[in-house]
């Protein structure tokens, strides 16, 4: 079943790779569309058979290619990964035949938009070394190619897909060394054979491979500080490659952290956790304070992909720190908790990104300042971005809510405990985890009120028309997902289990306990059911309504101009923008962000009291890329000015460097 | 789901929905008898709940479906909350469905959707309040989770029926520092999140210090009815919470109508002693700037983080 499963997502993968090169334009962006989501469609089949109770898939093609060949090793924690990535790809495939038909249909997007969504689903089915490696990089060359796609009216993209070729490589090497350590001290680059050789490295060895593994992966997750590449070259992708880049892709760094960490290795020392835990309480503050003050929607997006991956490494940390302490099965709710949110996540960002990506195409810009009103004219993206944004923001009773409730409950449980690492630590996490949760809500309040809500604030905002057909039902689609995941506890708690025991270094026994409709934990004495919650809440409305209705005699509704404390005249200059709304929290947070502000002011001519124009500027830089990667720059450029300057072309003076070459070779061969 | 669980909670609901105006109307009392005035009598927030439910709905053309069903959440958020925490009995139905997290998000919830209508209609002040209201929730969320993280340690679970019945069956966990410093953290927070002096000022009519009623400002008629109501559930809830959860005696442990009597007697006493509290905190003190907000939630936030570390250093 798994396997017949796989095979037909790698056909209709191939298949939709052939119509994407020979047939003609229209034609194209439509049968990729459609091959793309059967792949993708199949791949997430095969993985929630193995979620489902099958066995775990493996084979074996050691001919495909030079070195060991192709293993795949399809686990129940690769088909957690494998259905996340499914889950996006399904809904975007189906977006992007509207999006593509007004949009980046080209030949070369249309080739490589099939091989990324397969090579997603695949990554985490490998299951040795070579097999990783060429997985890896097909997914990072052909999400490359797509962040070009709109290279030739946009110069923004060709330095985002610069910063994104040289991370996401460099990145790969760390994991390739990671791996080939690994690999020879264990005697065998399958990962059956590392997981039973991994106990002959020394504990340094293991910690090199360790943190080499984190670095690789934590560059592919985004997490600081290798986070740089992620808020360009996601915004910059054709949007529903974004929502597979922000909802799958970034996922499968923080796979190959557990499966090279906690599997393979079969875990290590305390610290391992607390360097994951603090990465990820870095991140989450980082993403969502950059997020809080983007008015580039997409940038914000990407910020808080950011700060969604660092929740998730939150809770990977805090497993690993609560395993080494001895408290297992804590660290079975807590990896339980990461691996939701790495569901949830993909479901809400990947809606969030298809979101924008409707209001781009409909607008023509992604600047919030500039949008407004878009509720009356875009009713459905509207909805549906509102439901993600309140699942973003962890809000009762969609899904975001259920894995950071999760979080919360591994985090506080965590107490009493003989370590004092996990002492301190935790106070901290759940400050962390609860700061960046308001946070979260107001970017998002934020993003929504502006764009959606009240005048527009320009005149493409102002005749901005819902997108076609095929875009809206990946939308809603997604849309669905989100409340589907939120309200079906009793599903997800078997999987869940499935894909906890599977990382042998972290966990052991049950997490999650579902009777019927509460979702309760072992060993924790808590409750929560998010069903009964907006079943609760929908009656509330309901009878709140009707009380309403019922008071009212004559059922009028007059629309009148807005109020405003008694103004007369009402226009969107008069609005909040973006900027405004995040204002109060920069000056809040303005130690932390160093933002630029530029305030220029224009006099009349006749006299400078009388003013003509104000024009206000914020700009926020990455300050990681300010003071870390920047500098870094400069010095090769430096160097590569030197070398210029020893390289001026001229043959003289190449004779005259062969010369003294040959002088010193002579010399020193004597 | 016990039937006389479920009996229990539409209790608390209804009792709470019927006696939150009253609650406005003695803290206003008090403050005006001691300013000097006579001030209205106390049912008058219910008169005024009438009066606007029975006018015409009145919207602004630029608004669209969040301005519409924003009180409607608001006010079933904050109802179910009122049926989620223990007013009268530690064995509401509600118990299993939500814990103190899923209070905390329910809140929050509400908080979202009253300051995208704030937003909704395009004016000045709308977006102010909102932006103001966001800030001041965002910062106070960590205080909130912090003292409930606190409050689990020492019972073990973050679910408010098991913190009550801990507290009973150890008193003396209730004069622990933990538990103080959580009590004055949450405090803080309760006067931040209900929009009270120093941080908001709930009759305030000069737009530029406003917060909650800025976000508001373009509500009438029966939405304003089911705003204003929700508006003094909440600080019912955050009021019932803090009395409850740190001092929870009278509170009924089984659902015998006697004892919820008893139980909804107590509850009421210990909620307008606090009420009456900072009725007089407000009378005798200013609205503080509103950057100097985010240092009385740091404050808070200190006092929480001292709760938890209390809770693992002298345990």
């Amino acid at each position: 079943m798994v396997g017949v499963a796989l095979g037909i997502a790698a056909i209709a993968a191939t298949l939709a790779m052939a119509a994407g090169c020979v047939l003609p334009e229209r034609a194209r962006v439509v049968w990729v569309g459609i091959l793309t989501a059967a792949s993708a469609t199949a791949g997430g089949v095969a993985g929630i058979a193995v979620l489902a109770g099958s066995a775990r898939f493996t084979a074996n093609y050691p001919d495909l290619l030079p070195l060991g060949g192709i293993r795949i090793e399809f686990d129940a924690l690769s088909a957690i990964f494998t259905v996340a990535a499914a889950l996006v790809a399904v809904p975007a495939s189906i977006y992007g035949i509207g999006y593509g038909l007004h949009g980046p249909s080209s030949r070369p997007v249309q080739v490589a938009y099939p091989l990324l969504v397969w090579s997603l689903m695949m990554v985490p089915a490998a299951g040795n070394v070579t097999g990783l490696v060429v997985l890896w990089e097909l997914m990072a060359i052909s999400s490359l190619i797509l962040v070009l796609a709109e290279h030739q009216h946009n110069p923004e993209a060709r330095t985002a897909a610069q910063w994104y070729a040289v991370v996401t490589h460099l990145s790969l090497l760390a994991i390739v060394v990671a791996l080939l350590i690994l690999a020879h001290g264990a005697g065998g680059e399958s990962f059956a054979a590392m997981r039973s050789g991994a106990g002959r490295l020394g504990p340094g060895v293991t910690s090199v491979v360790f943190l080499l593994a984190l670095l690789g992966f934590g560059a592919k997750a985004g997490v600081v500080p290798v986070h740089v590449w992620l808020p360009r070259a996601h915004p910059e992708a054709p949007s529903h490659v974004s929502a597979l880049m922000s909802g799958a892709m970034v996922k499968l760094g923080i796979y190959g952290v557990v499966r090279v960490g906690w599997d393979l290795l079969g875990g290590g020392p305390g610290w391992w956790g607390a360097v994951v835990l603090i990465v990820g309480l870095a991140s989450a503050m980082f993403g969502i304070l950059h997020a809080l003050l983007a008015s580039d929607l997409k940038r914000l997006l990407a910020y808080s992909t950011t700060e969604n991956v660092g929740l998730i490494f939150i809770g990977i940390g805090a497993a690993g720190l609560f395993a080494s302490t001895g408290n297992r099965p804590l660290a079975a709710v807590a990896l339980a908790a990461a691996l939701l949110h790495v569901i949830n996540h993909a479901a809400f960002k990947g809606l969030l990104f298809l979101g924008a990506g409707s209001i781009h195409s409909a607008t023509g810009t992604r600047d919030l300042d500039s949008l407004g009103g878009l509720a009356r004219r875009m009713p459905v993206t509207a909805a549906t971005f509102a439901v993600g944004a309140l699942a973003i923001a962890a809000l009762p009773p969609l899904n975001g809510f259920v894995s950071e409730w999760l979080l919360l409950q591994s985090l506080v449980h965590s107490l009493p405990s003989k370590a004092v690492a996990v002492a301190v630590a935790m106070p901290v996490a759940v400050a962390v985890v609860a700061l960046v949760g308001g946070l979260v809500a107001a970017t998002f309040v934020k993003a929504f009120g502006t764009a959606f809500l009240a005048m527009p604030r320009s005149v493409e905002a102002e005749q901005a028309h819902e997108s076609p057909r095929t875009m809206q039902i990946g939308l809603v689609a997604l849309a669905g997902m989100c409340v589907a995941l939120a309200l079906a506890p009793t599903v997800l708690a078997e999987p869940l289990r499935r894909a906890t025991v599977a990382v042998a270094g972290l966990s052991s026994g049950r997490p999650i306990h579902t009777n019927g409709v509460y979702l309760q934990l072992s060993g924790i004495q808590a409750g929560l059911s998010p069903l009964l919650l907006a079943t609760g809440l929908g009656v509330m409305m309901v009878v709140a309504l009707a009380v309403v209705r019922r008071r009212r005699v004559h059922h009028t509704v007059r629309e009148i101009p807005a109020w405003g404390c008694g103004r007369t005249l009402q226009t969107a200059r008069m609005e909040y923008t973006a900027t405004s709304f995040a204002e109060p929290l920069q000056r809040v947070f303005d130690d932390v962000l160093h933002p630029e502000i530029d305030v220029d002011v224009d006099h009349r001519t006749e006299s400078r009291h009388y003013i003509e124009a104000i024009r206000y500027r914020r700009e926020t830089r990455d300050a990681f890329e300010q003071r870390l990667y920047l500098p870094f720059l400069r010095v090769l450029q430096a160097w590569g000015d030197g070398a210029r300057r020893v390289q001026n072309g001229s043959i003289h003076r190449y004779l005259t460097f062969s010369l003294i070459t040959l002088i010193v070779v002579l010399i020193a061969a004597r | 789901m016990s039937l006389t669980g479920t009996a229990v909670a539409l209790l608390q609901v209804v009792l709470t929905i019927a006696a939150a105006p009253f609650l406005v109307g003695v803290m206003r009392l008090i403050r005006a008898r001691l300013e000097g005035r006579v001030g209205p009598p106390i049912v008058q927030p219910w008169r005024d709940l009438r009066k606007l439910l029975g006018k015409d709905r009145m919207v602004s053309d630029n608004t669209g479906w969040v301005f519409s069903i924003a009180p409607l959440v608001l006010l079933a958020s904050a109802t179910l909350v009122a049926g989620i925490v223990p007013f009268l009995s530690t064995k509401s139905a509600l118990d299993q469905v939500g814990d103190l997290f899923a209070v905390v998000y329910l809140l929050l919830l509400g908080t979202v959707f009253l300051s995208l209508a704030g937003l909704d209609a395009g004016t000045a002040f709308g977006g102010m309040g909102s932006s103001r209201a966001m800030t001041i929730t965002a910062i106070a969320e960590p205080t909130v989770l912090v003292a409930i993280f606190a409050l689990s340690v020492s019972t073990g679970s973050s679910n408010l029926g098991s913190i009550v019945a801990a507290t009973l069956a150890h008193p003396a966990t209730a004069a622990s520092p933990e538990s103080l410093l959580a009590f004055a953290a949450l405090a803080v927070v309760t006067i931040a999140e209900t929009g009270r002096i120093p941080v908001d000022n709930p009759n305030t009519h000069l737009e530029l210090t406003m917060i909650h009623e800025a976000m508001v400002l373009e509500y009438s008629g029966p939405d304003l009815a089911l705003i204003e109501l929700a508006a003094h559930l909440r600080l019912v809830v955050f009021l019932g919470l803090l009395s409850n959860l740190f001092v929870p005696w009278g509170i009924a442990t089984t659902a015998q109508p006697l004892q919820l009597l008893g139980a909804a007697v107590a509850v009421a006493v210990k909620i307008v002693v606090l009420a009456a509290v900072i009725a007089i905190v407000e009378v005798s003190m200013a609205k503080v700037r509103l950057f100097r907000v985010p240092e009385l939630l740091a404050a808070s936030f200190v006092l929480a983080f001292l709760a938890v570390t209390a809770s693992f250093f002298l345990a």
